[in-house]
C-alpha cells in the first residue's frame, strides 16, 4: 500500500516541504524540494533520520553541579530517549575538559557521548550535585 | 594580573583609580570578539569587566548545537563557541575582571566597577566598548492578567536552570512564544521528563528557524498553535493552568475561543530587550526600533569614544554575526587609538525605505584606510521572497544582493566597497527592497 509521508528540509532557512509517496519502505517518488540537497535529506531523514543530542551530566567538585555533553556523532532518532536517561545516571568527576569521552558507547549507537566544555574543579569545597 | 593594573591609591579616600586604553563593558561573545580583534590590532591594554562568575556569557547555557555554522565552518555548541574565545583571550594576556559589576561609565569614559576584592574602582579609559547584551521580555511587560503564582519563568532563566543548575523549573509547561529559544526548551523540557502540552505563538508564523521547529518539536509531536494567547494565568501558589484563546489579526483576543490548559509552569518566550542602562546614563542615544544605541560603521555612538556592539546593540540572531560585529567595533577602536582613521567632514547616512525595519549602521562617518568593505545589517518587516536588496546614491543603484527568502528574523547583509565610498553623488546612502520581476 502506497503511503504520502510529508517531511520538511532543514538544510537551509527555505524549508521546502517535500513529499514522499512510499510503499514497504521504499521510496517511490518525491516532490517539493528545490535543490538536490532537499532530496537528500528527505531520502535519509525518512530512512534513517539522525540528531545530535545536546544535554547534560552531574559532576561533582566542579565550579558548578552539571557539565554539558554532546553526541559526538548524531545518534538515530528514536535513541534520543534513552540516552537522556542512560545519562541521568552518570556522573563524572571536576576537572572536566572539552572533549573529554564521558561515554565511550551511548545506548549500543556506537557512538560517545564527549564534553562541550572545560569545567574546572572548584577551589574551596565541592558543589554537590542534587 | 594585579601587576598590570596601575593603582594609584590618594590620601582623600581609597578608592582604586586605573588607566587603561580600552574597557570591555561585559565578557559574553560580544565582548570576548572585541577584546581579541582590539589585541589582534596592536592594542595591548585591554581589560574586560564580567559581572558573573565565568566568561562566555549566555553561551554558556545554550548547550545545543547550530553555533558557529558562520564563523568557523563548523557545528559548535553554545560553550564550544565561547570557549574558543575565552581561550583566544586568555592567550593575549587581556586583563579579565570576573564577578565585576559596572555601577556607571560617564560621557568622559569614566567607568566605576566594584568587586569583593577590590571595592570599587574607578577606571580612566580611552575607549570603552559597550557588550552588555540583552534581556528576556516579562510577564510584566506583557501584562497578562490573572493571579502571581510560582513557576512563571522566562524561557532563559529555564535554560540556565536546566543547563547549569541541573533544575527542572516544573512538570507540564505551556511555553508561550516560538521564537527559537522557546523551541529549544520545548525540547529541553521534554528530554529532560516535563512534559510540553504546547507553544503559542501570537503571530500567524513562528518565530523560529525551521529548523528547530522540526527538531525541538515535531520530532516530539509537541504542538504549535499558532495566532493563540495565554489571556489568564490561574493558581495561588504555583501555576494550575492558563485560559488560551486565539486571536485577529490585530492582536485582539476573539470572545468564545477561550479554553484552558492544565499546567504547573509557564515559559515566556517573548523577545529580548538591549540591556541600555549604563548607556544611556553616559549620554549615548539610542534608536526607537532596536533599542540599542545609534551607531556610525565602526560602531561608534554618538557619545565620542564609546563603542558598543552585540545584543546591546541590536538583537542578532546568530552568534556569528555578533563576532562579526563585535570584532569591527574592537578593531575600528584600536585603529582610533592609533590615530588610523580620518573622520569625514560630513558623515555619509544612511537611509532605508518602510519596508526595512531597521539598519545598522545609521550613517559611515570615517574614512579607514585599511577597510576594504561596510557591511550593511538590515531586518525586512515582513516576510518576503525573490527579492533585491539595493543601495543607491542620489538615484544611481551601487549594488544589490538577492534574497530567495527573506524573513524578519534572519538578518540581510549587504556589503559596500570602500571604493565606492569615494565617489557618490550625495553624502546619502538609500537601501531598497525590490521584487525580482520589478527589478
Amino acid at each position: 500500500m502506497t503511503e504520502t509521508v510529508s517531511i520538511t528540509c532543514i538544510r537551509c532557512p527555505i524549508g521546502c516541504d517535500i513529499e514522499l509517496e512510499v510503499e514497504d519502505g521504499e521510496i517511490l517518488s518525491l516532490e517539493g524540494a528545490d535543490c538536490i540537497q532537499g532530496e537528500e535529506y528527505a531520502r535519509e531523514e525518512f530512512r534513517n533520520p539522525t540528531r545530535v543530542l545536546p544535554t547534560t551530566v552531574r559532576v561533582t567538585g566542579g565550579v558548578l553541579p552539571y557539565v554539558p555533553v554532546k553526541t559526538a556523532e548524531p545518534i538515530p532518532k528514536g535513541k534520543l530517549e534513552a540516552a537522556v536517561e542512560e545519562l541521568a545516571t552518570v556522573e563524572v568527576e571536576a576537572p572536566v575538559e572539552l572533549g573529554d569521552v564521558i561515554v565511550e558507547n551511548i545506548c549500543d549507537t556506537g557512538v560517545a557521548i564527549v564534553a562541550t566544555r572545560d569545567l574546572p574543579a572548584a577551589e574551596e569545597g565541592p558543589v554537590a550535585a542534587d | 594580573m594585579t601587576e598590570s593594573r596601575q593603582a594609584v591609591t590618594s590620601d582623600v579616600d581609597a578608592m582604586r583609580r586605573e588607566e587603561h586604553d580600552l574597557v570591555v563593558v561585559g565578557g559574553g561573545p560580544a565582548g570576548l570578539g572585541a577584546a581579541q580583534a582590539a589585541y589582534d590590532e596592536g592594542v595591548d591594554d585591554i581589560v574586560i569587566l564580567e559581572r558573573d562568575f565565568e566568561l562566555g556569557g549566555i553561551l554558556q547555557q545554550c548547550v545545543h548545537p547550530g553555533f558557529g555554522l558562520e564563523y568557523f565552518e563548523e557545528e559548535l555548541t553554545g560553550p564550544e563557541y565561547a570557549q574558543e574565545f575565552i581561550e583566544n583571550v586568555a592567550e593575549r594576556g587581556v586583563d579579565i575582571r570576573l564577578d565585576t559589576m559596572v555601577l556607571e561609565v560617564t560621557h568622559d569614559r569614566t567607568v566605576y566597577a566594584v568587586n569583593d576584592e577590590d571595592g570599587v574602582t574607578e577606571i580612566d579609559a580611552e575607549k570603552v566598548i559597550l557588550a552588555m547584551g540583552c534581556r528576556e521580555r516579562t510577564r510584566d511587560a506583557l501584562d497578562i492578567p490573572g493571579s502571581r503564582p510560582a513557576g512563571i519563568f522566562t524561557a532563559g532563566t529555564a535554560q540556565r536552570l536546566i543547563n547549569m543548575e541541573g533544575k527542572l523549573p516544573g512538570e507540564k509547561a505551556v511555553i508561550l512564544g516560538s521564537g527559537d529559544v522557546g523551541l529549544i526548551m520545548a525540547r529541553h523540557m521534554h528530554l529532560e521528563g516535563a512534559e510540553v502540552e504546547a507553544v503559542l505563538e501570537i503571530m500567524p508564523y513562528t518565530g523560529g528557524i525551521t529548523r528547530n521547529v522540526v527538531q525541538c518539536l515535531e520530532d516530539f509531536d509537541i504542538p504549535l498553535r499558532t495566532q493563540q494567547t495565554i489571556t489568564e494565568i490561574h493558581g495561588n501558589d504555583r501555576v494550575e493552568g492558563v485560559t488560551v484563546q486565539e486571536v485577529d489579526d490585530d492582536f485582539e483576543p476573539i470572545p468564545g475561543t477561550e479554553y484552558e490548559i492544565e499546567c504547573d509552569t509557564v515559559l515566556l518566550s517573548v523577545g529580548l530587550i538591549p540591556e541600555n542602562e549604563l548607556s544611556v546614563d553616559a549620554g549615548v542615544e539610542l534608536h526607537s526600533v532596536t533599542g540599542g544605541p545609534i551607531v556610525d560603521e565602526t560602531r561608534e555612538t554618538n557619545v565620542e569614544d564609546i563603542y558598543a556592539c552585540g545584543n546591546v546593540l541590536h538583537v542578532h540572531d546568530v552568534v556569528d554575526w555578533v563576532t562579526e560585529e563585535s570584532m569591527i567595533a574592537g578593531r575600528s577602536a584600536a585603529r582610533s587609538l592609533q590615530d588610523r582613521v580620518e573622520t569625514r567632514k560630513e558623515p555619509i547616512e544612511i537611509e532605508s525605505t518602510a519596508k526595512l525595519r531597521y539598519v545598522v549602521p545609521d550613517r559611515i562617518s570615517t574614512i579607514d584606510p585599511d577597510r576594504e568593505e561596510i557591511p550593511l545589517y538590515m531586518r525586512v518587516h515582513a516576510p518576503m521572497e525573490d527579492v533585491f536588496v539595493t543601495l543607491s546614491s542620489g538615484g544611481e543603484e551601487l549594488t544589490r544582493t538577492f534574497e530567495r527568502r527573506a524573513e524578519p528574523g534572519e538578518m540581510v547583509t549587504l556589503n559596500v566597497d570602500s571604493d565606492t565610498l569615494a565617489e557618490l553623488p550625495e553624502p546619502r546612502l538609500e537601501l531598497d527592497v525590490v521584487q525580482r520581476e520589478e527589478a
